[in-house]
């Protein structure tokens, strides 16, 4: 039985057993790859996507589970209309390998969005689900306080 | 040696060749050109490209793998250097496998020299034997050799891609070479006319390549500097496209159950439940395992996690101790190699006081976060595989050889790496791509590893144990005696990729330990390698990831037993033997603030480690919060000779010591029943953002040679831990990692 998804505000109909992961139907039925697969056990938040604006791992969220519309990285922001937290991002340098940092980025857009003007230890709490391997915590954090800045001016 | 010295200021010219609309430049190699990957017609002369101009635009070759080091950036920004082209206006890609992208750095460090006591002749040597890299084949990303390897190349071929295509204008404007100028990927007429470099291409494709001198660095506009990253954009957007983002039309999705037990065969299996869920499309026998192909890679998981395998058991003790236990007899044989034997270490200097201590670090597992995968494509007479890998001419000899076709029959696509750290210069996760697909021909299928699978079936950073035996006396070392053991990654790699026993000394057995800048004038270090079959390979830094445990916790145990400040001590020993490595304890002494004291509840420790040509020390800092430890601070001083891109050289040095400090927290692998017992990241973790330290990098340029960055930034920082341990807690952490003796913040 198809079921219907709304994802970054476009309609999709998506005929997969009613337990394959939300990141799988991205990744392998609608070739949204930009979401990642680390670990399937929400161990590593590479898999983050907002559901109804909040950040979820959607390894862990079933076909037929998904509760509202989804947006994932590729619906934050485009290389040539970035979301704030995005420019950030790309003004710090943050990547290294960047595999994680589509998860990472997401969780950070969450975090934002309920708490404009977050200290390190806010950074600490939101964020410690995000696994890097490459280490490039130091940046993210500098980048999430220049957003924070920057939308507070906007 | 004056035929060596003439090879060795030139082992490459470059050259140029027309290409449709356009013309390429690259390097020719004196004595054999290597097959032009970028596949010339007849007549056309092979040359490995770097630089190509068309019509469409300038495009730079990297061939060096992106695993976030960085490299792509800066191999661009030394052509466009002396190209004068923007990054902003280029495109940059991996070159495709070529023989003519061979190595050169990474076999010159093979040689039985401390590296940091290398000589420019020596220096030069290294070099001349870096041109076996090119029988080998070897296009390696690797020993953080990028840099050392591309630094002339690259240059020369943007300064003669230049001088070529102001020469095109000069023919077509009737004007001298000399009266034009180049700025923003155009030539600039002596009227102020511009001619883009892409209007020119095809003419400059027909013109005798113009060789000119190389760019003053103090001229450098690019070089030296904080360069925007060519891949970031795509990589904070979700755009950049990582191995297992390949998307061809068609693509079915497979995943692979290779034994537990690890080299063990595999008696037989049971795939009637497997064969009717959802999904799945064929169960694929590899002979040594099982794979799945489905038309979805979660449902492929779960089929493949359903087949019901006999497996054989492993060739190795089969529990962690009984494999520490071989470990241990290896010191029972005579050492693979003994390479510093300075003085007589086997007589106690009158009045020295003598110590000794045994050290012992646990296997550990690369745990890229991209798990291994790989993607190919196999018509029967040709295969194409996509993947992200460090070695993509071993690569293509592989998979050749496995799907029984010449190699000219073999095109690898490699995409950005979601992890290297050694991990992906192996070859497996592409051998087995490639059979999964002969399985389907026709049809592209991308094979991709669960977490579980990727973790449990690595190529492990062997386990060691080091007996370290010294003597201070008055205040100073005077003698150092260690052995370490451990099985030999090198031997083992040697085998995998040649067929060939790996034999001789194993000099990356003993890195980061035979080879430390310290003035002690009885020193002997020896390696003793385990005779075990536990997979093992290359982990970011390697030998050092070891050797600098050992070897600065026990300056530390030493420094202790004279009754002296620890950095003080270090100082004192290396001033007098290499001015780089004082420099940068120096350097993080005065970023510490560092004073041999520290409140209650507060600890600090110092460590430094000469690798890869890099001296690197750290401070860390650790703080005691109502019984919990937390890493709070870390001061890095390195020294890299010259910083080509200073942004990029922080982030792997705060990297480096990030994914040092996440193994000395918590990495370990151990064994049961033969099998590894660690699955996924709950059971084998790293530091994250509430555990990892605030950070202070410095960076120094009074190094001689060009010094690795990827690398060098791992090895001191658990040595520097377990001493700011010490320093909170007067507890010596002889064994990682420290979670099972401290109670650290994970």
């Amino acid at each position: 039985m198809a079921t219907n998804l709304t994802i970054n505000g476009t309609s999709h109909q998506v005929d997969l057993p009613d337990d394959v992961p939300l990141l799988w139907v991205l990744r392998d039925e609608l070739g949204m790859t930009g979401t990642k697969y680390g670990c399937g056990v929400a161990a590593c938040g590479a898999c983050t996507v907002h559901i109804d604006g909040e950040a979820v791992r959607s390894c862990q969220v079933a076909l037929s589970d998904v509760w509202g519309d989804v947006t994932t990285i590729e619906g934050l922001g485009t290389p040539e209309a970035m979301a704030t937290i995005q420019q950030s991002w790309v003004d710090h340098q943050v990547a290294q390998c960047g595999f994680c940092q589509s998860g990472q980025i997401m969780q950070a857009a969450a975090l934002l969005a309920e708490n404009p003007s977050p200290t390190d230890a806010d950074i600490d709490d939101a964020m410690q689900g995000n696994l890097c391997r490459c280490g490039t915590y130091p940046r993210i954090r500098a980048a999430i306080h220049d957003a924070a800045s920057k939308l507070k001016e906007a | 040696m004056a035929s060596v010295g003439k090879i060795l200021r030139r082992t490459f010219l470059i050259g140029s060749a027309a290409i449709v609309g356009g013309v390429a430049f690259g390097a020719y190699y004196v004595s054999r050109p290597a097959a032009n990957p970028l596949k010339p017609g007849d007549g056309e002369t092979a040359l490995s490209p770097f630089v190509l101009i068309d019509r469409q635009g300038v495009t730079l070759f990297a061939p060096r793998a992106e695993m976030g080091q960085g490299v792509m950036t800066t191999w661009a920004a030394l052509i466009a250097e002396e190209l004068d082209v923007e990054l902003d206006d280029i495109r940059v890609l991996h070159g495709p496998a070529a023989a003519a992208y061979y190595n050169n750095a990474l076999l010159g460090e093979g040689l039985p020299n401390k590296g940091y006591d290398i000589s420019d002749f020596q220096h030069n040597l290294g070099e001349a034997l870096g041109v076996i890299g090119r029988s080998l084949s070897l296009q390696v990303t690797g020993g953080s050799t990028s840099m050392k390897d591309g630094f002339d190349r690259m240059r020369e071929a943007g300064a003669t891609a230049r001088e070529t295509l102001k020469q095109a204008a000069a023919d077509r404007l009737g004007v001298d070479r000399t009266q034009l100028k180049t700025e923003d990927g155009a030539v600039i007429a002596p009227d102020g006319t511009r001619l883009p470099y892409t209007e020119l291409a095809e003419a400059a494709g027909q013109i005798e390549p113009r060789h000119v001198g190389l760019r003053d660095p103090s001229d450098w506009r690019l070089l030296g500097r904080n360069l925007p990253r060519v891949d970031v954009l795509g990589k904070s957007t979700g755009n950049a496209e990582f191995g297992i983002d390949v998307r061809p039309e068609g693509l079915k999705f497979a995943s692979v159950r290779m034994n537990p037990k690890l080299g063990g065969v595999m008696n037989g299996f049971d795939d009637s439940a497997a064969k009717t869920m959802p999904g799945v499309e064929q169960v694929v026998d590899l002979g040594n395992g099982v794979a799945v192909i489905a038309n979805n890679t979660w449902l492929a998981i779960q089929a493949v996690e359903a087949i019901d395998v006999d497996w054989g058991d492993a060739p190795y003790p089969p529990e962690t101790d009984g494999l520490f236990a071989k470990i241990a007899e290896a010191f029972d044989d005579a050492p693979n190699s003994t390479m510093r034997d300075d003085g007589d270490v086997d007589v106690l200097p009158e009045g020295a006081t003598e110590i000794s201590a045994e050290y012992t670090v646990p296997y550990l597992a690369h745990s890229t976060m991209e798990p291994m995968n790989a993607t190919a494509l196999f018509t029967g007479t040709k295969l194409d595989l996509w993947c992200g890998n460090q070695a993509p001419t071993l690569l293509l000899a592989r998979a050749a050889n496995t799907a029984n076709l010449d190699k000219d029959a073999v095109e690898i696509h490699t995409s950005y790496l979601g992890g290297g750290f050694g991990r992906r210069g192996e070859l497996d996760f592409a051998e087995i791509a490639t059979k999964v697909a002969m399985a389907m021909p026709g049809v592209p299928v991308q094979t991709t590893w669960s977490r579980e699978e990727d973790m449990r079936h690595d190529y492990y950073r062997p386990g060691a144990i080091a007996r370290m035996r010294g003597a201070v006396k008055d205040g100073q070392a005077v003698l150092i005696d260690g052995k370490v053991a451990a099985q030999s990654c090198t031997q083992q790699a040697v085998e995998r990729y040649t067929g060939l026993p790996g034999a001789g000394p194993d000099k990356v057995l003993v890195e980061g330990l035979f080879n430390q800048p310290y003035a002690v004038p009885n020193y002997r270090i020896s390696g003793h390698i385990a005779d075990l079959s536990v997979p093992v390979g290359f982990w970011r830094s390697v030998g050092n990831s070891h050797n600098g445990f050992f070897h600065e916790t026990f300056m530390d145990e030493m420094a202790h037993a004279a009754g002296r400040d620890p950095l003080d001590f270090r100082l004192e020993l290396a001033n007098d033997e290499h001015a780089p490595s004082a420099g940068v304890l120096q350097a993080v002494k005065e970023m510490s603030g560092w004073t041999g004291k520290t409140p209650d509840g507060v600890g600090r420790g110092v460590a430094m480690t000469y690798s890869f040509g890099t001296p690197v020390a750290q401070v860390i800092e650790v703080v005691d919060e109502d019984g919990t430890i937390r890493i709070a601070k870390a001061w890095i001083a390195c020294d890299v000779g010259l910083a080509l891109d200073p942004g990029t050289v922080e982030a792997q040095m705060f990297g480096g010591m990030i994914y040092g400090l996440s193994a000395a927290v918590m990495g370990e692998i151990t064994f049961a029943e033969g099998e590894v017992e660690q699955y996924n990241f709950p059971d084998y973790d790293a530091l994250r953002m509430h555990n990892a330290p605030a950070t202070e990098v410095r960076i120094l340029e009074t190094n001689r040679h060009l010094g690795g960055v990827g690398e060098p930034g791992t090895p001191p920082s658990m040595p520097a831990l377990g001493n700011a341990l010490f320093d909170l807690t007067g507890e010596r952490a002889r064994a990682l990692p420290l979670i099972n003796q401290f109670n650290l913040l994970v």
